[in-house]
């Protein structure tokens, strides 16, 4: 962990309605790297990594305390201007969600609502993202069809790219592998790998050998709490903490 | 063990039978209208305004009152839509996180569904006594428009709230502001929206109650806002009361060429959700 | 980046100004409406203006009381008529009818509710007033025009059938399918089932549907005046002609500016109307919202 943290938490803490869904948070992602949250379900993974990019605001009954620093900068400040934090992260849900228009247009959206009205512009964009995740070839005859004539490992690869195309720094992933056939799964798997170059890369996942491929460090959570953060490697193999020993024993053979 | 199973049948036959009566009542009205109707159709109904002797029998049609019901709901339905999608709007993506207030708000809308035309008529009546506007095509659009307004809320509200979440956040996450993301959540809407459009027109041509006061009645097509316009439902229902026979069938006519507009209105929604779903996840 | 925040705020603002406004009518009607009734109730008071019967709006007499009669008769007569049917329809509809026939039958009750009023009202004029005046009414009394309560009535039934069947569906179909298997599982018949199980469950949603369907017939105004016969006074048998109040106002409202305190009479039956159609709709709401949440609870 020689990096500088990309997303500090600071005594994160959340509550809806009269549960305590995350208890006291703090932790500090590194910078262009792969982390995996795992945990199991219901531990409070996916509220953690929504906490990170304030989509959580929308909950009902929802208490939010405490920080989360991106780029130093508090997003939970009082003055923090929430579309610009989200455009710095990009969404990648358990499902593909595709917006309700032409593949083009959903890899445009991003970028039309940002400014960018200029054609040729737009066109580059376009192409460089379904490029960056492996879809130009299969799809650029069809620019102009309705995305939901993709298959599903195609949609959530366009989602990738959608969210790409707006220049996020950190990429979101919500177990975005769970709705998808195993060839989808690996190519979106290695375009996780790849794409960390270049991105700060934040996944929940309930596969452990997921985590073990892809990720650098483990974030494991249990009962709303961090039992234990460190290494891919170490976290899995090497275990600190009695709770993660046996989750992780629960799992891997 | 045979008392039982004997029940079990009784009440099946009953369920049965209730069912027919229920369905069945479809049929006996539309095959009424029909029946009674078809006799006194002609070219003539749908293509000429009331001529000179028209209400004791002598030539013309109920042109009319087919526009000034056209125009009546349509008018109505385009107002109202301007004020609904706004207020469905609203509800479900600008009030998140304060549940109890959107539901008490839906809830308001609910029970404004309820109220009867005729309060709308008379509460039309009073807005336009206090505007001074007299009975014409606007007054009729001013009270039906009220009528609509909560079938289109309550419509678009339910359509809304099928969209997932997810898409919401997929839109939100690429930085939109709640505007945006709205106009994402109105493409995806977009068959809820023509449903929601064709049951307000539907409710808004047929009714009586609610332009009885507020419209007036004429025997020319309306060519302004502040003229009276005649409607079909108020022209089948003079025409019904009066003693001469052939004006009594052409009211007959009138209710075939309503019930027919109506029908196909119902039959046109049901298609248009199907064909529509194009972007459907 | 300004410009787009500054554009989601104003337009929000918008929003929240209609939703008020729209929302606020429900106010907005019962005020107006009260304030146009003040004339007359100054004059008289609600117990005479509810109690006394002589309708003589030249002699400044106005006794609600025949045109109250007359909406309770045809609205009675509609749920007796329409709650069983409507009951077993549902039931069939949701628990014994086969795919195919649910398929053919669920866009009739969607067209039934499309049809609008009047042609309810034409239908029962060349309908059912012959069939009560040739067939039904000779069994009982001497004479009926066939204009009458029970026409009122039997129209009206057939208006809020779409309206009990589909909540009386909805609330059937909330019921968790494990429930009736427990009671399935211990050897009761389906219909039994029925019976102890699943009426027992729903009868809170029966209870709105009705509550629901009763302030609808209350307010149908065109339909009925068609059949009723709108005879200023209190009905004594169903095959006596009755004069609800949406029919009074309906028919009265042109020629009541010239005579003093009619419109405000007139304005004053609207009121009533509204208020007690106001109080059975948000009864019947409030008991299917908690319906809602106890079933997703």
């Amino acid at each position: 962990m020689t990096q500088t943290p990309h997303i500090s938490v600071q005594h994160l803490n959340v509550h809806i309605a009269d549960q305590h869904i995350l208890k006291d948070i703090n932790i500090h992602i590194p910078d262009k790297s792969v982390i995996s949250i795992i945990g199991p379900s219901g531990c409070g993974k996916t509220t953690l990594l929504k906490s990170f990019n304030r989509l959580l605001d929308n909950t009902p009954d929802i208490k939010i305390t405490g920080n989360v620093l991106v780029d130093k900068e508090n997003i939970y400040a009082p003055d923090a201007e929430v579309t610009h934090i989200r455009k710095k992260m990009g969404l990648l849900s358990q499902r593909p969600y595709p917006l309700p228009m032409s593949i083009y247009d959903n890899v445009a959206y991003g970028p039309r609502i940002h400014g960018i009205r200029k054609k040729a512009e737009l066109d580059e964009l376009v192409e460089t993202q379904l490029k960056a995740t492996g879809l130009w070839n299969e799809v650029k005859d069809r620019l102009n069809a309705s995305a939901t004539r993709l298959s599903i490992g195609q949609q959530q690869r366009l989602c990738l790219a959608r969210g790409l195309a707006v220049g996020p720094e950190i990429i979101l992933g919500d177990e975005s592998t769970s709705a998808l056939d195993p060839v989808s799964t690996a190519i979106i798997e290695d375009l996780f790998i790849s794409l960390k170059e270049k991105y700060t890369i934040v996944l929940v996942t309930h596969i452990l050998r997921q985590a073990r491929r892809v990720s650098d460090y483990i974030i494991f959570v249990y009962m709303g709490k961090i039992i234990e953060f460190g290494p891919t490697e170490e976290v899995l193999l090497n275990p600190k903490e009695e709770l993660t020993k046996e989750y992780v024993k629960g799992y891997i053979s | 063990m045979r008392r039982r199973k004997l029940e079990e049948l009784f009440f099946k036959l009953l369920m049965v039978l209730a069912t027919i009566i229920v369905a069945g009542s479809f049929f006996l009205i539309v095959g009424t209208i029909f029946y009674k109707g078809v006799p006194y159709m002609n070219l003539d109904m749908i293509t000429k305004t009331p001529g000179g002797g028209f209400y004791i029998g002598k030539e013309g049609g109920v042109l009319n009152a087919i526009v000034g019901s056209l125009y009546v709901a349509g008018g109505a339905t385009i107002l109202g839509l301007l004020i609904s999608i706004p207020v469905a709007l609203y509800i479900n993506m600008y009030m998140d996180g304060k549940r109890f207030l959107s539901n008490t708000l839906r809830m308001a809308f609910d029970v404004l569904f309820g109220i009867p035309s005729i309060v709308y008529g008379a509460f039309g009546f009073l807005i336009m006594i206090y505007f001074g506007i007299r009975a014409s095509l606007l007054g009729g659009i001013i009270a039906v428009t009220l009528l609509v307004i909560p079938i289109l809320v309550r419509t678009l509200d339910e359509v809304i709230r099928t969209v997932p979440l997810e898409l919401r956040d997929a839109a939100l996450s690429l930085g939109s502001t709640r505007w945006e993301m709205a106009k994402v959540v109105l493409r995806q809407i977009r068959p809820g929206i023509f449903t929601a459009i064709l049951l307000a027109f539907g409710r808004g041509i047929g009714d009586v109650a609610s332009v009885l006061f507020t419209a007036g009645f004429s025997d020319n097509v309306p060519t302004s806002l502040h003229e009276p316009a005649a409607t079909l439902p108020l022209a089948i229902f003079f025409q019904l009361g009066s003693p001469v026979e052939e004006v009594q069938g052409r009211g007959y006519a009138s209710a075939l060429i309503l019930t027919i507009i109506v029908l196909i209105i119902t039959v046109l929604s049901d298609i248009l959700i199907k064909k529509y779903s194009k972007h459907k996840i | 980046m300004n410009i787009r925040l500054l554009k989601d705020k104003l337009l929000s603002k918008l929003m929240l100004v209609l939703t008020l406004a729209s929302v606020s009518l429900l106010l907005v009607i019962g005020i107006g409406l009260y304030y146009k009734s003040i004339p007359i109730l100054q004059k008289l008071s609600w117990g005479t203006l509810l109690t006394t019967s002589v309708w003589k709006p030249l002699k400044g007499l106005f006794g609600f009381f025949p045109f109250i009669m007359g909406t309770l008769w045809v609205t009675g007569i509609a749920i007796i008529i329409a709650l069983p049917l409507c009951l077993l329809t549902a039931l069939y509809i949701v628990e014994y009818a086969p795919a195919r026939i649910k398929r053919i039958l669920t866009p009739f009750v969607n067209l039934l509710s499309g049809i609008p009023p009047v042609i309810f009202g034409v239908w029962g004029v060349l309908f059912i007033i012959p069939l009560i005046q040739d067939h039904i009414a000779p069994h009982f009394v001497e004479f009926s025009t066939g204009y009458s309560v029970l026409a009122g009535g039997i129209v009206l039934a057939v208006m809020i059938f779409p309206l009990i069947v589909s909540i009386i569906s909805e609330v059937l179909r909330t019921i968790p399918q494990e429930l009736k298997d427990a009671s399935l599982s211990l050897g009761a018949t389906k219909w039994e089932t029925i019976k102890k199980v699943v009426l027992r469950k729903a009868l809170p949603g029966i209870v709105a549907a009705t509550v629901l369907a009763i302030s609808r017939a209350f307010g149908e105004t065109i339909a009925v005046l068609m059949v009723c016969g709108n005879n200023a006074a209190v009905p004594h048998s169903v095959f006596d002609p009755g004069y609800p109040l949406p029919a009074l106002i309906a028919n009265n409202y042109g020629e009541m500016l010239s005579i003093p305190m009619y419109d405000s009479a007139l304005m004053f039956a609207a009121l009533l109307l509204f208020i007690i159609i106001l109080l059975f709709n948000i009864i019947s709401r409030v008991i299917l919202a908690r319906l809602e949440r106890k079933l997703a609870a």
